[in-house]
């Protein structure tokens, strides 16, 4: 049977942007980026649901992109751009419009999914304002509410049934 | 003369979303205390086993492992409902969750190495994972702990119930339907796993758990019995909670085991479940199967209700057991009903024990009658709808069980969701040869005003007004993210006339919140709203007489309005700040502070079940219509018709949430969710095979709120938090019965079982079969 090493793990140096500050740390190969971001910056807004990228509670922006950070190797978001929960809010600590959305249409009860919800609809709002403007693309419509649920089928929710998180996001992408 | 209401019935979001949608809510899992510890528990590899031996030596030989406990090292009392549960266990495992050791280390890395090392010898035994098989001469007595005051080894507690005449009722019954119905195991998924930080001070030898329990003094009373502590030194902060739904209920093995942890290293230490850890050892819905002979009179009216249900227990018995509680008073009271027989046995396994879940044996029990309501209306050929009309309970009605509808709904829940669905239009639309469309109907009856079964079901409020006119709740209940703290402000802000912003709830922390049963039973807008409305009254006595001084008047009445105190006759008016002010500064000095224990109506059943268990009672019905692939045997929700007696809507925002979220649970608990198991052991412990229902599976939902103004309920609201999800399986199991013209006995209804059931149909020529499958 082979044996458990214990501190002998070769460490590596990364650095990336987290919410747009640039930071840089020591981290084993195996480190996940949900637990670097938690343990590490303890940035707690970032949930851990499962850890087994089936629950969405963990989703962060990897370069405005939506990833299961439980899923993600840390050594992997070197030189990138991490968004989270706490990257969201306005400087002067005014709620971002996804989330005083999600406030006003109900869309939060116990709020254990809500981080990961509010970045897969900012990942969803991205995707729609880059083609928007790509030359040439004739993507104009706004999507419907079967493409919203479709995008947010892998955030999981057991307090609201969804509904009024589906409906904030409709409202979003109506407001532009 | 009623006042016109200004906060109390808008939509006004809750008023804590704004820290759980920044990420700044502070769940059990951000919890760091200095010089914390990692707690990790070492389950049995076999649901029933001979222990023969625990080798702790390499584990403690790690790095990092700082402290590792089994049975042998602690002096503790049981736990549970019948105190039939050891923390660690000694000498045997009867169920896959038994823990047998518990690390604390450095980090939860070395923790979960740490179990690795631990070896354990075992003598695996045959389980029994079939309650009938538990009840047989031949079976082993599985719990060891209990009284044995029943006649077989294996029976966990007993319920009996009846009223009425019985043998009479047959006799006059033009059609009597027998069918056994099989329930499920479903668990509640909560978003946040399962977590503790407990932290013992060897000093002052006073214990703080940061616990996600639902019942904080409860809680407090469980866990000193079991560590043999007095309840008072242990205090219980209720970090943020990640859902509920019940299953914090009970208090559960690894609670005290971090307790027991911390106070033998003296540190902090937390234990967090993993997600599969989540599904193997949090707790379940009551599996059980219920035996339901019901009769029909030649008009249609029920005549009787003839139930025995036997529930698998588990190896332990929970809260869950008192399932039958509830159930009972569907099968009693739920239509009008002349007579009455309930037995229910719960039964010790070696499969997982249950908890407490939303609905409390509800769903269970609605979904066995209503299917035979169906029936019945069947075989006197009678309208699904019309029936359940003619049946449908009555204001003032008092039922065989003693419960007393002084405000009652159900009859226009029923007309509401019969004309808002068109429902006799669609029950006989035109099929197409795959997708067949079918609608079903159900209705429930479930506690409104809380539910008397601890000698207690009150709730303690402390309100105070500072100096600044900002008032403060000091309330027992718990905020579970149902939306409790949002309700209460808005009681406090429409009978002070504050602002909401000004307006602060304190409700987590057993060293300071007054006594309170819970958070369960759809009670705490009822009870703890109540509660506050009896402390504000007191507060405002004492406010008013203040004002009228300072105005030098004789006014006793005022009103509240803008951080005013108005006299009603003249008009004049004093800030509410500056009457605190005075209170507080000149003499004779006193606080503008008040409490108040509010105490339901209520009765404690006796011990025939018999007597009004709750403040008031809410209803509902649902009429849901489903789209069957008969190529693929999936089934569809397309629309739910909902409309349910909530007394008063206090917060259509808030309320629209509970029927929302409460719908996809009883969605789900028709159509995808089972807990398999196999010999005792979990099948399916993960997302990835335990279906939940995503975004993509929501059916569009009509709500329509039924306002009866109970004179009991704060403005006349009624607990709504169970409501939603109890008759949701019922009325899509009889949509799909209705669209596919077969029966079904089993839930959840899945594709395999669907398309089994059509073709046995087809076998049997379309003729009604009773599928078990």
């Amino acid at each position: 049977m082979k044996k458990i090493k214990y501190n002998k793990e070769i460490l590596h140096d990364i650095s990336f942007f987290l919410n747009e500050k640039k930071v840089s740390c020591q981290i084993k190969a195996s480190t996940i980026l949900l637990d670097l971001i938690r343990d590490v910056f303890e940035l707690k807004g970032t949930k851990p649901g499962c850890h087994e990228g089936e629950c969405g509670a963990c989703t962060v922006l990897v370069d405005g992109a939506p990833v299961n950070s439980c899923l993600f190797l840390a050594i992997n978001a070197n030189g990138k751009k991490i968004t989270t929960i706490e990257g969201l809010i306005n400087t002067d600590g005014s709620l971002h419009p996804i989330q005083e959305t999600l406030v006003e249409k109900g869309a939060v009860q116990c709020g254990f999914c809500t981080s990961g919800m509010a970045m897969s609809i900012k990942a969803m709002l991205n995707q729609y304002e880059n083609a928007q403007h790509v030359p040439g693309d004739i993507i104009q419509d706004l999507p419907t509410r079967e493409e919203i649920k479709k995008y947010l089928e892998g955030n999981l929710c057991r307090c609201t049934g969804y509904t009024k998180i589906i409906d904030a996001a409709e409202e979003l992408f109506k407001q532009g | 003369m009623a006042k016109k209401l200004k906060v109390i019935g808008t939509p006004v979001p809750k008023q804590d979303a704004n820290i759980r949608v920044t990420g700044k809510a502070v769940y059990g899992h951000d919890i760091t205390l200095p010089n914390m510890l990692h707690g990790a528990i070492l389950r049995t590899e076999h649901p029933s086993a001979i222990i023969q031996s625990i080798d702790l030596s390499e584990a403690k030989k790690l790095p990092g492992v700082v402290c590792i406990i089994t049975a042998d090292d602690v002096d503790v009392n049981n736990i549970g409902y019948k105190r039939d549960h050891p923390i660690l266990k000694k000498g045997e495992a009867n169920c896959t969750r038994d823990e047998i050791a518990a690390v604390a280390a450095e980090t939860k890395e070395i923790a979960k190495q740490a179990l690795e090392l631990i070896k354990v010898k075992y003598k695996v035994r045959k389980g029994i994972y079939d309650a009938n098989d538990a009840l047989k001469d031949s079976a082993p007595q599985i719990n060891k702990f209990i009284s044995g005051k029943f006649e077989n080894k294996n029976i966990a507690e007993t319920f009996h119930y009846e009223h009425g005449n019985l043998e009479e009722a047959k006799k006059n019954s033009a059609h009597i339907v027998s069918r056994r119905f099989t329930l499920p195991r479903m668990t509640h998924a909560c978003m946040a796993t399962s977590n503790v930080t407990a932290s013992f001070n060897k000093v002052d030898k006073k214990l703080l758990m940061y616990s996600s329990t639902q019942v904080p003094f409860l809680y407090q009373r469980d866990m000193a019995h079991a560590l043999k502590m007095s309840p008072s030194d242990i205090r219980v902060i209720q970090p943020i909670i990640g859902g509920g739904f019940g299953s914090k209920l009970d208090i559960h093995p690894f609670e005290p085991i971090c307790a027991l942890l911390s106070m033998k290293t003296g540190r902090p230490v937390q234990i967090l479940f993993s997600r599969e850890e989540e599904f193997i050892a949090s707790p379940i819905r009551q599996p059980m199967v219920i035996d339901l002979t019901a009769g029909v009179d030649k008009k249609g009216n029920f005549t009787f209700r003839e139930i025995n249900i036997l529930k698998d227990n588990g190896a332990y018995t929970s809260w869950g057991a008192t399932t039958p509680f509830v159930i009972m008073q569907s099968f009693s009271s739920l239509y009008k009903l002349k007579a009455c027989k309930f037995n229910a046995t719960a039964v010790y396994t070696n499969n997982v024990f249950a908890g407490s879940f939303r609905g409390y044996g509800n769903p269970q029990a609605t979904f066995a009658l209503e299917r035979v309501i169906d029936l019945l209306a069947d075989k006197i050929g009678m309208d699904k709808a019309e029936i359940r009309l003619l049946n449908a309970n009555e204001k003032g009605e008092v039922t065989g069980q003693g419960l007393h509808f002084d405000t009652c709904g159900h009859k226009e829940c029923l007309e509401t969701v019969i004309k808002k669905s068109n429902y006799n239009k669609k029950v006989i639309a035109k099929q197409d040869a795959r997708f067949k469309k079918g609608i079903g109907l159900a209705s429930m009856l479930h506690v409104g005003g809380g539910a008397k079964i601890y000698r207690s079901d009150g709730c303690g409020t402390t309100l105070k007004i500072d100096p600044y006119g900002y008032c403060t709740i000091i309330s027992g209940s718990n905020e579970i993210g149902q939306g409790s703290e949002t309700v209460l402000a808005m009681m406090a802000a429409e009978e002070l006339g504050i602002d909401l912003k000004k307006i602060k709830v304190i409700n987590t922390d057993t060293d300071v919140k007054p006594w309170d049963v819970g958070v369960h039973a759809s009670r705490t807008s009822f009870v703890a709203g109540n509660s506050l409305l009896g402390a504000i009254k007191i507060l405002k006595e004492k406010l008013s007489k203040k004002a009228s001084e300072l105005m030098n008047s004789s006014h006793s009445e005022f009103d509240y309005e803008n951080g005013q105190i108005v006299s009603v006759k003249s008009k004049d008016s004093i800030a509410l700040d500056k009457v605190v002010r005075e209170m507080h500064f000149s003499e004779p000095n006193e606080l503008a502070i008040a409490s108040f224990f509010y105490e339901p109506s209520s009765k404690f059943q006796d011990k025939n079940f018999k007597g009004n268990v709750s403040g008031s009672y809410a209803f509902a019905s649902q009429a849901i219509e489903v789209e069957v692939d008969t190529y693929t045997g999936n089934v569809k929700v397309l629309d739910i018709y909902v409309a349910q007696d909530v007394g008063k809507v206090l917060n259509p925002l808030l309320l629209g949430g509970q029927i929302e979220g409460g719908l996809l649970q009883g969605v789900g608990y028709a159509l995808t969710e089972e807990l398999l198991m196999h010999e005792g052991k979990i099948l399916n412990p993960n997302f990835h095979n335990y279906k939940m229902l995503t975004a993509s599976d929501i059916p569009d939902i009509h709500f329509f709120p039924i306002e009866t103004n109970d004179k009991e309920g704060p403005y006349g609201a009624k607990g709504v938090g169970e409501a939603p999800l109890i008759p949701t399986a019922a009325a899509i199991a009889n949509a799909v019965c209705n669209a596919l013209g077969v029966e079904f006995v089993e839930l959840p209804l899945t594709p395999e079982r669907v398309l089994k059931a059509i073709s046995l149909s087809k076998i049997n020529n379309n003729h009604h079969n009773l599928i078990s499958l």
